[in-house]
């Protein structure tokens, strides 16, 4: 009688990560093909070679590429894991030029005796993640290391878009009078993450942000006219003070920023009194700023709004003409104050 | 949020600004000491500076616990960690404390040293619960705001007889630096530093009560006004302030009622006095020794008193040659009037203490008030 196959199933429930996974031979292969293979599936992925050949570009469209590494713990959070913040973080890195992203690849650094089933949950969970987005993973890799030499997971994904040539959006891009535009409230994915750490676990009922933020840019970049926005960038790392003072930097310009149009969700406010930070520096991931020319301001912001990832938008500042670059702030109180880089590190590892 | 909105209202403050210029005699000048950090921070923070009648100058006092925390201590932290192989636990701010040899203990760490980032001293004693080989050490820093928990951290850890946890003790005290201040000869002596009255702490007076600083409001003839953390707060205690000047009266008076009574929390009195007896010296960074102005843990309490269990001794180390937090700390000068700030000493590469932590002065002034120094050329 024969076999279907003469391979063992994985045992995902009772399974750990071993050296063998990342040795090149018939058990790595087996999970590649059972898990990642199986959750990835796509015509790029079944060519099965070690690169993956990609169709042309249409004509007048120009490559972008974005990679970023993901190292988060806890790896899983409310309201996602590493496994979907692999995707919407370098999805999102190429949408910020205003680009259609269009493939990913993932690469992962497993350690030794981490459970298989944590591993299939996260890979399951990117699988949706990628699908949810239509950006397939085309080309991917495994390594095992020793125990003790990683945290579980290392997740790098790189992304590769296409933009209209002679669509120039970045950071160096903002112009004295231009609008800010933020799509929601800040400090929910930080907030989340830090809510799951073991020395540190507080009841909260707030969820992580992460999403992918592609089709909230192609909704805002119909809405207005060619040109009009000027700078796309989501405030991850070090939050919306340290995305703002970056552009502010690239651009050669300041900012005056309204505190009280800045929205903040009242659970995450709690959280960071509590705790002693600043929603200004926590992390997000799926928001974006907008800054955008001041007569396609309104137009921009009832795109965003219309947007179910934007429901919350708001105006939260002017560019100025500041040869010193401050990002300055209106407080709440009706001071002013500068807002400054993030200094030093808040959090540990949170994305 | 609420509890927390209704202290940062924007046209409450605009009512006390307005109040304030009405007030203020415009023929004389107003410099009050804000004690603590956290007033520092918040005054920054919220831009109350900007709704100050122009003749108030607030001064920045040394009620930051991790400034005044002097090298040496950190030195002996360090030692523990990176030569005797402790486990050592502390509050996230003073990882970042500029010691020796160009060291910090987040600079131990990297060098191979268990430092841990703790959030409160009972997370410290669980870390000796989990790790019952290792020896775990909870550096302990603050005033009286912080001293409570690790008094009661103390009291338990000898209670579940725990046998490799001991505390490194820098609790300092409140009302010893104040007066320390006073006698400083810039306010007795030289009146280069005419301080017209004090806002007085908030968490510390929770703990402490407003008795404490009816002795030097009255033998100084300075007024304080205990206040709370909050910026309307602290609009209202400097409004508080202004009057008791303009009436010539020198009163403890307490702004911050929701939380301060005149006795303080009695049962964390007794459990401070429990565990800890009063050193007869403590070295503060800045102020240098000062008499009567620390804790150190009781004797019957030995065993856990990290400085007995790993045989510790107190190396002063001086301050770099032209920092100038000793006199930032004494209100005597301002952080633009040191060489130092803004140049080579900045929040990434802390010189001085009052750079470390965000409540330092001059940490203060480079993130949310620098913009001032420099005119801006157009908006």
């Amino acid at each position: 009688m024969s076999k279907a196959s003469y391979l063992r199933p994985i045992d995902f429930r009772h399974g750990v990560v071993d050296m063998n996974h990342g040795a090149g031979g018939r058990v790595g292969a087996q999970l590649v093909q059972e898990l990642f293979g199986r959750a990835f599936d796509n015509d790029y992925l079944r060519q099965g070679n070690d690169a993956a050949l990609l169709p042309p570009l249409p004509a007048g469209y120009r490559l972008v590429m974005a990679t970023d590494a993901h190292v988060i713990s806890p790896l899983f959070f409310p309201g996602g894991d590493i496994g979907s913040l692999s995707v919407h973080g370098t999805v999102n890195d190429v949408a910020m030029l205003g680009a259609a992203p269009l493939y990913l690849s993932a690469s992962f650094v497993l350690e030794e005796g981490f459970p298989l089933g944590d591993l299939q949950r996260i890979v399951v969970s990117m699988a949706r993640a990628s699908r949810d987005c239509a950006v397939p993973v085309v080309t991917g890799d495994t390594k095992v290391v020793e125990r003790g030499k990683g945290d579980g997971v290392f997740i790098s994904t790189t992304g590769v878009g296409m933009v209209p040539l002679g669509r120039s959006i970045g950071g160096a891009c903002a112009l004295p009078g231009d609008i800010v535009l933020l799509s929601g409230s800040i400090g929910e994915h930080g907030v989340a993450v830090l809510s799951q750490r073991a020395s540190l676990q507080f009841g909260t009922a707030i969820v992580s942000d992460s999403a992918a933020l592609h089709t909230l840019v192609a909704a805002l970049l119909a809405a207005v006219p060619e040109g009009s926005v000027h700078v796309l960038r989501d405030p991850t790392r070090g939050g919306l003070a340290t995305t703002l003072n970056e552009i502010a930097q690239q651009s050669g310009v300041g900012m005056v920023l309204e505190e009280s149009a800045i929205p903040v969700l009242p659970e995450v406010a709690g959280a960071c009194e509590m705790l002693g930070l600043d929603p200004l520096y926590i992390a997000n991931e799926g928001k974006m700023v907008v800054v955008v020319a001041p007569v396609a301001a309104p137009a921009a912001l009832q795109a965003l709004r219309a947007h179910p990832l934007g429901l919350r938008a708001a105006q939260i500042g002017v560019v100025t003409k500041d040869t010193r670059r401050f990002v300055q702030m209106t407080t709440g109180l009706g001071g002013r104050r500068v807002v400054d880089w993030l200094s030093g590190e808040p959090l540990p590892r949170i994305c | 949020m609420k509890y927390v909105d209704e202290f940062r209202d924007g046209a409450l403050a605009r009512n006390l600004s307005e109040r304030l210029h009405a007030e203020v005699d415009p023929a004389r000048s107003y410099q009050f000491m804000e004690f603590c950090g956290g007033h520092t921070h918040a005054l920054a923070r919220h831009g109350v500076v900007d709704l100050l009648p122009a003749n108030v100058r607030m001064v920045h006092g040394p009620g930051c616990p991790v400034c005044v925390l002097p090298i040496g201590r950190i030195d002996m932290a360090i030692r523990l960690a990176l030569g005797q192989g402790v486990v050592l636990c502390t509050y996230g701010d003073v990882m970042r404390v500029p010691a020796s040899g160009g060291l910090s203990l987040l600079r131990a760490k990297a060098r191979g040293a268990d430092v841990r980032m703790v959030y409160s001293p009972a997370d410290a004693l669980q870390v000796a619960r989990d790790l019952p080989q290792r020896e775990v050490v909870f550096l302990a820093i603050g005033f009286e705001t912080t001293t409570p928990p690790t008094a009661l951290v103390l009291r338990q850890a000898a209670s579940e007889a725990i046998g490799n946890f001991s505390v490194l003790c820098c609790h300092v005290l409140t009302p010893s630096a104040i007066t320390h201040v006073l006698q400083s000869p810039e306010v007795a002596q030289y009146g280069t530093l005419p301080l017209d009255g004090f806002v007085g702490p908030a968490h510390v007076s929770i703990v402490i009560g407003s008795a404490p600083y009816e002795p030097f409001a009255r033998a100084w003839r300075k007024p304080v006004v205990i206040s709370g953390f909050e910026p309307l707060d602290m609009m209202q205690s400097i409004l508080m302030l202004v009057r008791q000047v303009n009436t010539g009266r020198a009163e403890v008076e307490n702004q911050f009622t929701r939380a301060v009574s005149r006795g303080g929390n009695r049962a964390a009195q007794a459990v401070m006095d429990a565990v800890f007896e009063v050193r007869e010296s403590f070295e503060w960074r800045g102020l240098g020794e000062v008499a009567h102005s620390a804790l150190r843990i009781r004797p019957s309490f030995a065993a856990l008193d990290a400085e007995r269990r790993h045989g510790l001794q107190y190396q002063a180390v001086p301050d770099h040659k032209q920092c100038e937090c000793g006199a930032i700390l004494r209100g005597v000068r301002q952080p633009t009037d040191c060489k130092l700030f803004g140049t080579v000493c900045t929040p990434e590469n802390p010189m001085g203490s009052c750079m470390v932590s965000s409540e330092g002065s001059c940490a203060a002034h480079y993130t949310y008030g620098r913009w001032r120094d420099i005119p801006v050329l157009a908006q």
